[in-house]
């Protein structure tokens, strides 16, 4: 955090002046941990090891805050009798087929789980062949990973609970079988933790929370990238509810995000399978309107059973009067989703000639994104290419000095990508508004003005718009009758913003208030509460609903917070309505009080009959702790007076996923894809549901005990420093910045340089199945080698920033790792690999293709290395399916 | 006149703004109080000076020192942070500095064995001595005291003599090849008379720079000191802080944790110019005598 | 008369620093500096661009041109501190290398072309309506709706503003083009 957050870190020093315990758990040894009380190195994709001995220790030693847990989460929920465990079938959860799991199995008992809207797979079976005309009765499918964002899956019906948690089958006792096994001797055999610092850090943690304490998790990409990634989130949940650390003051699990807008990027998204909102993008499928597509949601407990109003507000605020409830409302404009349309997948796509044109725009994926090489043959294959940036990065260039072209593999002659640069406006030359990583909207305002033909992404996609709209109006008559029908969604988009100054630049402020949502009579809404089914209001993202309440731009509060108290809610403004701390109705006992008077967040006002604190509270203010929904109710009225959790169909946090995950109800330690170690827990290897693309320019290695591992000894990890920006296109190119990091280098330990004959200060290359990079050689003792067991294990760090334009060069770290994936939300694995370094530098041209097809041929690399689901040499006989030898096939 | 013109080169000096000329009623003295227990290393405060003070990049060099990669302070670099990586030995908590690892030969300690590792971070600066021998030899008038205590360079003044280079005990002050001028921290001269806190000041994420009124530093430095004792961080010392020191204690002075050689400090620095009186008054006897033997020798010819 | 009083020997022989080594050294530029953010036109708002943290700015203007950014002290999440790139933004938004021109390379080309802005936004318009012609599909092999081409993908939006990620998530969805992501998942 001290790295890669620096500013965001001085509140961890404020709470360690005022004696807070700051542990940090890194493979590395970074300024973070200079800072730190403990640092605790780990192996590189090992967390849920970690984190499940933190739960076991919880679990085991009755520290858990079991009114919290009983009361709020679903540890009393009782799961079916057909659930089998990873404890049961040796790696595997109940339902795994095929490289899927069926979640069938996963339900609670007398209740059932429905994927959401758009979930084309299982359409029938969720509606049958007649679509949603019957509610009752509907079959519980698997969640998709293409499903609802924000809100968890829906369940109906009541499940048996107890709330003793005696239960054999309760959520709370299969947790407790689930992390038996991860011991602190096990934490230090997967880990290659000291048992001892193990048990101080859980110590330290167990004994600050609880009523009278909170602690906090702070996580980045660390915890993300990984073919298990979503499951490093869920394991901290885990841990972070059952302690009672969620919803209350000082708590949380807290993203440490790397980009200004990345979170806004998420909410308004630039994302294939999400409307604004976290609503879904459609599925394909023969029956698919807008009442099935939001039937699924709409009968449910909770805020999401109101999908229909935000989605129909989104689409008037789309195709305004053109939407109206005759037509879906235009729902069927919105074009439909067939899987997987994430990023690698479009490029592998671009690669094998499917996509012809590209928009890339901040973004430098040419040597930024992991299997650089790939993501340069798709820009190489492209008949179009767009590249909107403030320099001349990698991405605009790579047909010019790429690394192909510079080893003669290929040339600009032979490169038919049309390329366009169009130089960006900077955050000074342009108003509009960042989400933070509180989800807080701050607005800038426009400074300057932009030089020549530099442009704000605003002006470029609104004057693209007038001009496609205008070319397709004027050729309306020469185009046919199906062409005519799909321009409608393009000329009946409502897309007429005011533009000020000589460059014509759209009026931010317009956009962020159709973004906030309009009434029938044209004023802006003040809260999502008050969006409708009818048509009756507009409303382009309704999480963002209020950040133009009263016509005021909120997002552009600075009230100082010298002047405000602690929460300062009046300085810029958080979705969803100002609160600054979700689902803060648990920093309330079930009966309204502060848990206790130290940790007062909101609470229930007996006399005003109102909740009120610090905060906006979480939870409808007027409905008291003792509320009981009658038996019809609905949607948020459906919620019970002390169930915090309100985007939860059932009110609760989930500590075990019913649905909504693919590869599992709980987290489970798996190997990274490529790791040198088999699995110590079970004979499955790596995550069986994880998303896999074997081609000819994304080898896998070998992995674990598979022949050929060892040519790869090393583990690698990739990290950030504080000194420059992501891929660099921010940082690169400027002289203060660059000159206090100017060079890719690598860092290792004393051990691993004695062992490979690496200098300090020298090059080396680092080599994985993909690419060859070289690096200036760090030897350092903050890398420190660990051991596993019987197993010294040796790690070595690279930093992601470098590619060869700008005034600092290097290789990019990128170039190594492989494409394999998480299957719930398609992120790659960049913080877990292996690799093996040699000194000196990296080879040029042919001879280092030889090189590289050497490393592949050594280690017996085939097209299905690595793709193995689950092991066949099971080590417990009758331990359930054997799905030894599948392969994704593409 | 103050009447100790003989010691006005070194030894306490309670304000040396007026000794310099300024009016009694002249802004407090002002200074830094770098706390390095805080320090994360992050050069927010290098980058924030070169930005305001419009300073030149100082060369892409990867040097290998640990995350320093400026390597010192210098005419283009006046905030410097200093990265020192220790080992400390479990058993005697001695600590090892590991100048640079790797070179040394195959005395590799296991895993277990290596002990805690320590990771320094310092951002250095000039120290704005109460006695300045940058300033007491500057034969141009280029560096001056400021009226808030501080040393402050004049670049359309100097003339790029380089005497102020060896005079300073830190070895802070240099010449600018491209330009051919003495460089070094102003403490943002331009930006305190706007009531401004100096660029790096403003900058530092966690106040490890801390800025202010000298005896207000000072103070706050001894407490944060006390603090970080009863914590049982005994190694945590001032340093510079002490107005008998040999430059009279210095205007920008720090909290450390370990000895000062380790971040590169001189232990005991004595201000240069310390026996320039003494020397001056013999220079002066001397000249006198020369002068009268020059006057006696055209006395003699014009005979 | 008054150049000549401003003489350092002068001052130094007259005044109250007789060794020449404050007052009297001062220069008439060293009198009548300011800080430059003293004289700005404009102190404007802003939100740093690099990470998430969100940390508040203050952008100094004079003459159109930013002469300094600071970080905003009233900020309750960053209390005006900002990280060596936060630091940096000055130079970020005024750096020489920055583009300012439209740089166009031809399929096969070898070397950049000049092309005016109002040209490249027509050229990209025509190739974004024949590429989805070209490539529409309507519905899938069982008669499902697609409505879209796959023709069209965009990389991109963490770095922008919501405004900016709302039109083209807008216009790419109107236009029928799905494959748009962001460094969010990557």
């Amino acid at each position: 955090m001290a790295e890669a957050h620096p500013v965001g870190f001085q509140w961890v020093m404020e709470a360690k002046r005022r004696g807070a315990h700051i542990i940090h758990v890194d493979p590395r040894f970074t300024r973070t941990s200079a800072l730190a009380d403990t640092f605790v190195p780990l192996r590189a994709g090992s967390d849920i090891a970690f984190l499940g001995g933190l739960i076991n220790h919880v679990l085991t030693g009755g520290h858990y805050f079991h009114e919290y847990v009983a009361a709020y989460t679903n540890a009393p929920m009782i799961v079916g009798e057909e659930f089998l465990d990873t404890e049961d079938l040796d790696g595997l959860f109940s339902g795994f087929a095929e490289g899927h799991y069926d979640a069938t199995t996963w339900h609670y008992e007398g209740s059932r789980v429905n994927a959401s809207a758009g979930e084309r797979d299982h359409w029938d079976e969720l509606f049958g062949p007649g679509g949603p005309e019957s509610p009752s009765g509907w079959e519980p499918p698997a969640g998709g990973p293409e499903r609802a964002g924000s809100g968890g899956p829906v369940y109906r019906g009541t499940p048996e609970l107890d709330p003793t948690l005696r239960h054999p089958r309760c959520v709370f006792q299969i947790l407790k079988r689930h992390f038996a096994r991860y011991t602190p001797e096990f934490v230090e055999r997967a880990c290659g933790v000291d048992r001892h610092r193990f048990r101080q850090v859980a110590e330290a943690l167990v004994a600050n929370s609880g009523r009278e304490r909170t602690s906090a998790f702070a996580y980045a990409v660390g915890w993300t990238h990984h073919t298990v990634g979503a499951q490093y989130i869920r394991a901290a949940s885990i841990l972070q509810l059952l302690l009672g650390n969620i919803g209350r003051p000082g708590g949380g699990i807290l993203a440490l995000r790397g980009h200004a807008s990345i979170q806004g990027s998420t909410d308004i998204p630039t994302l294939f399978d999400l409307l604004p909102g976290y609503i879904p993008m459609p599925q394909a499928h023969p029956h698919l309107d807008l009442d099935s597509f939001v039937a699924a949601d709409s009968a449910a407990k909770g805020y999401w059973a109101n999908m229909r109003s935000y989605l129909v507000s989104l689409l008037k605020a789309w195709w305004g009067e053109h939407a109206v409830a005759d037509n879906d409302f235009c729902f069927d404009r919105l074009p439909r989703l067939t899987g997987d349309h994430g990023n690698f997948h479009t490029v592998m796509d671009q690669i094998d000639g499917k996509v012809r044109g590209y928009f890339v725009v901040g973004e430098n994926p040419a040597v930024g994104t992991a299997n650089s090489r790939q993501q340069r043959m798709g820009l190489a294959s492209l008949d179009w290419l767009v590249v909107r940036d403030l320099n001349l990065i990698e991405t605009a260039t790579f047909w010019k000095d790429g690394p192909e072209v510079v080893d003669g593999e290929t040339g600009p002659e032979r490169i038919g990508t049309e390329v366009f640069f169009l130089p960006a406006a900077a955050h000074t030359e342009k108003d509009g508004t960042f989400t933070n990583t509180q989800r807080m909207l701050q607005w800038h305002h426009k400074a300057v003005e932009p030089v020549g033909d530099q442009r704000s992404d605003l002006w470029f996609y609104y004057h693209l718009g007038v001009r496609i709209r205008a070319k397709l109006a004027a050729r309306q008559h020469h185009r046919g009758p199906r062409q005519r029908r799909r321009d409608r969604a393009v000329l009946e988009l409502t897309w007429n913003y005011p533009t000020e100054g000589e460059i014509a630049e759209p009026s931010a402020a317009a956009v962020l208030r159709e973004i906030n949502g309009v009434d029938e009579a044209g004023n802006a809404l003040s809260a999502y509460t008050q969006l409708r089914s009818d048509g009756s209001t507009r409303c382009g993202c309704w999480i963002y609903c209020g950040v133009y309440a009263g016509e005021v731009n909120r997002a552009a509060r600075r009230r100082p917070g010298q002047e405000q108290s602690w929460v300062a809610p009046e300085w810029g403004w958080a979705w969803p309505a100002n609160r600054r701390l979700l689902y803060n109705r648990a920093s309330a006992d079930p009966r309204g009080n502060p848990w206790s008077t130290h940790k007062a967040y909101v609470w229930w006002d007996p006399e005003r009959r109102r909740w009120t604190g610090h905060d906006v509270p979480d939870f409808d203010a007027a409905t008291p702790p003792d509320h009981e929904p009658g038996p019809d109710a609905v949607g948020p009225e459906a919620l019970r007076g002390d169930e915090p959790f309100v985007m939860q169909s059932d009110g609760r946090a989930w500590l075990y996923a019913p649905t909504g995950m693919v590869d599992g109800p709980l987290p489970t330690h798996y190997e990274p894809q490529e790791s040198p170690l088999s699995n110590p827990l079970h004979r499955v290897q790596r995550n069986p549901a994880r998303q896999l693309y074997p081609r000819p320019e994304n080898p896998y290695q070998p992995s674990g005990a598979e022949p050929g591992s060892e040519v790869f000894p090393y583990v690698f990890t990739t990290f950030r420093l504080t000194e420059h920006h992501t891929a660099g296109g921010m940082s690169r190119w400027l002289p203060h910045l660059s000159e206090l990091a100017p060079a890719m280098f690598v860092e290792v330990s004393p051990e691993v340089a004695e062992q490979r004959g690496l200098v300090h200060g020298q090059w080396a290359t680092v080599v994985t199945a993909r690419a060859a990079i070289e690096a200036r050689v760090l030897v350092t003792p903050r890398m420190r080698p660990l051991r596993l067991g019987g197993t010294v294990l040796h790690q070595i760090g690279l930093p992601w920033h470098w590619g060869p334009n700008g005034l600092s060069t290097g290789d990019a770290a990128n170039e190594l790792i492989g494409v394999a994936l998480d299957p719930n939300v398609h992120i790659m694995e960049t913080k877990a690999g292996t690799c093996d370094i040699l000194a000196g530098r990296r080879p040029r041209g042919r001879q280092l293709h030889r090189l590289l097809a050497d490393y592949r041929r050594r280690a017996g690399i085939t097209d299905l290395t690595g793709t193995t689901r689950v092991e066949d040499t099971a080590r417990s006989e009758g331990s359930g399916e054997d799905e030894g030898g599948e392969h994704d096939e593409r | 006149m103050s009447d100790d013109a003989l010691n006005r080169l070194s030894g306490p000096l309670a304000d040396p703004s007026r000794e310099a000329g300024y009016p009694a009623q002249h802004p407090p003295r002002v200074g830094f109080f770098t706390d390095t227990s805080v320090c994360i290393g992050c050069k927010a405060c290098e980058v924030a000076c070169k930005e305001w003070n419009l300073l030149p990049e100082d060369g892409l060099e990867l040097t290998g020192m640990s995350y320093d990669n400026t390597g010192g302070l210098g005419a283009s670099t006046w905030r410097h942070v200093a990265f020192v990586e220790q080992r400390i030995d479990p058993a005697s908590r001695a600590r090892v500095d590991l100048g640079m690892p790797g070179m040394g030969g195959s005395t590799v300690p296991e895993a277990e064995e290596s002990g805690e590792l320590r990771w320094l971070m310092s951002s250095d600066v000039c120290k704005h001595c109460t006695h300045a021998a940058c300033l007491d030899v500057c034969p141009t008038g280029a560096l001056f005291r400021s009226e808030h205590g501080t040393v402050v360079v004049q670049d359309e003044v100097c003339n790029g003599c380089g005497y102020c280079v060896p005079a300073c005990p830190y070895g802070v002050i240099d010449v600018r090849p491209s330009d051919g001028g003495a460089f070094k921290c102003t403490l943002c001269q331009d930006r305190l008379g706007e009531g401004l806190a100096p660029a790096c000041a403003t900058a530092c994420p966690t106040e490890s720079i801390q800025y202010g009124p000298l005896e207000e530093l000072r103070q706050r430095a001894q407490h944060r000191l006390e603090q970080l004792h009863e914590q049982g961080i005994s190694e945590a010392r001032l340093y510079g802080h002490e107005p008998d020191d040999g430059v009279g204690g210095d205007g920008a002075f720090f909290l450390l944790l370990d000895e000062p050689e380790v971040y590169g400090l001189p232990p005991d620095p004595v201000v240069t110019t310390r026996d320039l009186p003494t020397m001056a008054l013999c220079a002066a006897g001397a000249a006198v005598a020369a002068a009268a033997a020059v006057v006696g020798c055209f006395w003699g010819g014009g005979r | 008369m008054r150049e000549w009083l401003r003489w350092p020997v002068l001052r130094q022989i007259t005044g109250e620093d007789p060794l020449g080594r404050g007052r009297a050294a001062r220069s008439r530029r060293t009198d009548t500096e300011r800080a430059r953010t003293a004289e700005s036109d404009a102190v404007v708002g802003s939100v740093c661009p690099y990470c998430a943290v969100g940390c508040a700015q203050r952008v100094y203007v004079r003459d159109g041109a930013v002469t300094q950014i600071e970080g905003d002290p009233d900020s309750p999440v960053s209390r005006g501190r900002l990280c060596p790139k936060g630091a940096a933004s000055r130079s970020l938004v005024t750096s020489p290398s920055r583009e300012s021109r439209v740089r166009y390379r031809r399929p096969y080309g070898t070397e950049w072309e000049d092309l005016d802005l109002d040209t490249a936004l027509d050229m990209i318009a025509e190739r974004v309506i024949r590429t989805r012609d070209e490539t529409w599909e309507s519905t899938d092999e069982n008669g499902a709706a697609l409505n879209r081409t796959m023709g069209v993908a965009s990389l991109g939006g963490a770095t922008l503003d919501n405004e900016e990620n709302y039109l083209m998530k807008k216009l790419y969805t109107a236009l029928g083009a799905i494959q748009i992501e962001n460094q969010a998942r990557i």
